[in-house]
């Protein structure tokens, strides 16, 4: 298949092969499992059980709290322990709504799953969405959006392209590595169906050149899958970013503020198409997703199938816990990652890596003064200039960094990554595109403000107005009854 | 655990690059040439080479106490003996200590901490200082000897070396012009191109270096060498060389095919004096330079007219300082106008149109 060249990006050490080679092992079931509402981009999810009910493994636990916004269903069975606040898997750290299943050790399925779709590649798509919204599946590459909201952009662009996202272009991260390999038909299987939903006539499995195993192995299951094409995209991160991986398959650039459904592509993770088979062929929620579990301070890496809501300290005492104190505990890849305050916050839908890195492994310096190499610029996969940004930034200049770009920027890293000076740049943009959306929360609040105000007004004035027409009928009618009064 | 694990966003892991490893890999690329040079001029040079980086360090540690600027690690950076070196590379090798040791007050203290030290200069400090010097003392500027290689029979002991660079008034009928200068000196006789050619260094002598001039930049051959060196090592790109060099060399064939007995070939321009040095050691400087590969080829051209320009037409004989320094104004603008594009956007910023859009 032909590619077309990406601009920018960078080589960083991939160290994926500590857990590359090692199989899925699933994590024993932990003592207690943390379920955050909110797993998702968009509204949090609202409880439908109460403290002290018993469920039963896939039983719905909380329920859509909005059009964009994903269920909760219970990864096993057991009682709920308490509907409160509990640490999220955030930098912040901050208690958010979280419901505690205490597991019964029986891990029994409810009686009330769905049954599953028959003919799924012939189905009408809208029963696809359907089930998808139903089982609870965002992308489980990280973004954590509700694919079933993805999936419905083919009602109203044609979609011509279906591209499954295997380039794991992260360092360390191997769990899509490995479900690829264990799992392909299942992936596969899932794309078409999903693929099916969106009315796109293609599959493309996009895959980093440093996974032959996976190439391969996806590669001979797509023979039997018509329309489904798999291709080794160059190992240069950020590939696995949707409008690069995009630009990288049909060589062309998403516009700024569209959709690359706009060109014709929706872009899902493979792992999110494995949830799709599960939720359509056999009428499963989300329950467990595949976590790479590693970093120079733990033990045993290794990728574990852990149910959602499983403390990362359960995942790293599976795993031989830590050899030495880690420098920096990362939700995600090294490159986009979130840090994590402590181990004592559990696995979420969009949690595909846990890393504790070592002080040899993050590399940080205090930051020097910037010799304005321009390494930054010239690697950018977003065609920025990092140091005339992170300049404006530093004087708190949020307006002039917006307008040469920050917006744009879609902190891949890169730039931190290759800085001489060890200068903190997407620090930085994260700054500043935090304070340009408070900025922008702020017009547009005033805006809606200035609209009440407005209607009020006119509303008032309406009222004005109707009081003046009556009292001038009530005036002509009295002038006329007095009228004839007199006349008579 | 603390609050000490999230107090910054990612990347968390960092290529092995740093400003230190930077400048010594410059200051490696630099050692062919520097050696051969020391040889070639002898034990002056090498005492003017240590005079010049030692006071530039001196001056750099003042400047840092002076600002309460902790010294490290401005000082082991690198940045301050590069200034310094690329400073000693464009003094005459024999010329006496206290050139250099103004030239170092002019680029360390003016050029540089004046503007707010690494990073925040708009001039090119090395180039600053020699500049400076060339129009304070233009005689000890332009005192140029013929190679006198170390323990050859020509070459000064070392008492009449140190008598050199720290005696001062030893400067004799040893001087000699370079190359450029000679022929600007017989075109203001009146004596064409053609016939003042003849008198300087052969091909092979200018590129091997063996030939009168600045302390660093006699050799086209080792220069190269080390920019080729720069260029593989990835610290430098192509674009202002190849722009800069490239321009003077079409430059100086358009305008020798016109009138040669007026104006010098493009060869000649490109392995006389300066130009590598230039090209690849000191118009490449980082913060001097645009940032963008587009912004550097307009720099490089700019370098590559104005040293013609110089050359050409201007007083002085060797113009890739002025060139450089002129160039180093402009580059903020450069940087405010040469941009890359923005993914998904057109050049004027807008979002790209989607086809069957309008």
């Amino acid at each position: 298949m032909k590619l077309f060249p990406v601009r920018g990006g960078v080589h960083p050490e991939y160290r994926k092969e500590r857990t590359s080679e090692s199989p899925i092992v699933a994590l024993p079931l932990p003592r207690a499992l943390y379920l955050p509402l909110q797993q998702h981009i968009g509204a949090p999810a609202v409880p439908v059980v109460a403290v002290g009910d018993l469920v039963k493994k896939g039983q719905r636990l909380a329920d859509r709290g909005g059009s964009v916004s994903a269920p909760v269903h219970a990864p096993t069975s057991g009682r709920i322990a308490a509907i409160t606040d509990f640490a999220a898997p955030h930098p912040s750290g901050l208690p958010q709504p979280t419901i505690v299943l205490e597991p019964d050790g029986a891990d029994a399925w409810t009686d009330d799953l769905p049954s599953p779709i028959a003919d799924p590649l012939d189905t009408d798509p809208a029963a696809i969405r359907e089930r998808v919204a139903w089982a609870g599946i965002v992308g489980l590459g990280g973004a954590a959006f509700p694919s079933a909201v993805k999936l419905q952009l083919g009602t109203e662009r044609t979609i011509d392209i279906l591209l499954i996202n295997g380039a794991e272009c992260e360092p360390y991260l191997t769990c899509d590595d490995r479900v690829m390999r264990e799992h392909a038909a299942e992936v596969l299987d899932g794309a078409r169906i999903m693929a099916r939903a969106l009315g796109a006539a293609r599959v493309v499995v996009g895959i980093e050149e440093n996974k032959p195993q996976a190439l391969e192995i996806m590669g001979k299951a797509a023979l039997a899958a018509a329309g489904v094409t798999v291709t080794a995209v160059p190992a240069q991160y950020p590939m696995g970013s949707e409008r690069h991986l995009t630009q990288a398959i049909i060589g062309k650039e998403t516009p700024a503020r569209k959709l690359t459904a706009d060109l014709g592509v929706v872009v899902h993770n493979v792992a999110t198409a494995r949830a799709v088979h599960h939720a359509v062929r056999f009428g499963r929620p989300l329950l467990a997703r595949v976590v790479t579990v590693g970093g120079g301070a733990i033990k045993d890496a290794r990728n574990v199938e852990a149910p959602l809501g499983a403390l990362v300290s359960d995942l790293v005492s599976f795993c031989g816990g830590l050899s030495r104190p880690p420098k920096r505990i990362v939700n995600g890849g090294p490159m986009m990652g979130q840090p994590l305050p402590s181990l004592d916050v559990p696995v979420v839908k969009g949690t595909s890596g846990i890393l504790a890195l070592t002080t040899e492994e993050t590399n940080e310096r205090p930051s020097q003064p910037c010799i304005r190499c321009g390494t930054c610029v010239t690697i950018c996969p977003c065609g920025l200039v990092p140091v005339e940004m992170a300049a404006y930034i530093r004087k708190d200049n949020v307006e002039a960094a917006a307008k040469i770009g920050v917006r744009d920027c879609v902190s891949c890293g890169s730039c931190s990554y290759v800085c001489p000076s060890h200068i903190p740049l997407v620090h930085y943009f994260n700054y500043a595109k935090g304070h340009l959306n408070d900025l922008d929360r702020e017009v547009r609040k005033r805006d809606h403000i200035s609209t009440l105000v407005e209607a009020r007004r006119s509303r008032l004035e309406k009222q004005a107005e109707a009081k003046r027409a009556a009292a001038a009928v009530r005036k002509t009618q009295e002038a006329a009854t007095t009228d004839s009064e007199a006349r008579a | 655990m603390t609050t000490a694990f999230t107090d910054k966003s990612g990347p968390f892991t960092h290529a092995p690059t740093s400003v230190q490893s930077t400048m010594a890999t410059v200051l490696v690329a630099l050692l062919p040439a520097t050696l051969f040079n020391i040889w070639l001029f002898g034990w002056p040079a090498l005492f003017l080479f240590a005079v010049t980086i030692g006071s530039c360090l001196l001056l750099e540690a003042a400047c840092l106490s002076l600002a309460n600027k902790p010294l490290q690690p401005a000082i082991t950076d690198g940045s301050v003996v590069l200034t310094g070196w690329l400073l000693a590379m464009s003094l005459p090798p024999w010329a006496p200590w206290w050139v250099a040791c103004i030239a170092a007050i002019f680029a360390v203290v003016l050029a540089k901490h004046v503007f707010g030290g690494l990073g925040q200069n708009v001039f090119n400090p090395a180039m600053v200082g020699r500049v400076a010097v060339l129009v304070s003392f233009p005689v000890q500027m332009t005192a140029f000897v013929p190679p006198h290689p170390l323990f050859s029979l020509r070459a000064p002991g070392l008492i009449d070396s140190l008598r050199i660079t720290f005696g001062g008034g030893t400067l004799d009928s040893m001087t000699a012009a370079t190359p450029l200068g000679h022929i600007k000196t017989e075109l203001s006789r009146g004596i064409p191109v053609g016939t003042s050619i003849q008198q300087v260094p052969d091909l092979l002598d200018m590129v091997l270096g063996f030939h009168g001039g600045s302390f660093g930049e006699t050799s086209a051959l080792l220069i190269l060498a080390g920019g080729a060196y720069l260029l593989w090592k990835r610290i430098i790109s192509w674009h202002v060389p190849v722009a800069m060099i490239g321009t003077l060399f079409v430059l100086g064939t358009l305008f020798h095919a016109v009138s040669p007995d007026r104006f010098t070939s493009g060869l000649f321009h490109v392995i006389s004096g300066a130009t590598f040095l230039g090209a690849f050691f000191i118009a490449t400087d980082y913060v001097t330079s645009p940032v963008s590969k587009q912004g550097q080829l307009v720099y490089g051209i700019g370098c590559g007219l104005l040293t013609w320009v110089i050359r050409t037409f201007a007083g002085y004989p060797e113009g890739v300082a002025f060139a450089v320094l002129l160039m180093n104004a402009l580059t903020p603008i450069i940087d405010q106008h040469v941009r890359p594009r923005v993914f998904g956007r057109t050049r004027k910023g807008d979002p790209l149109p989607i086809k069957g859009d309008k």
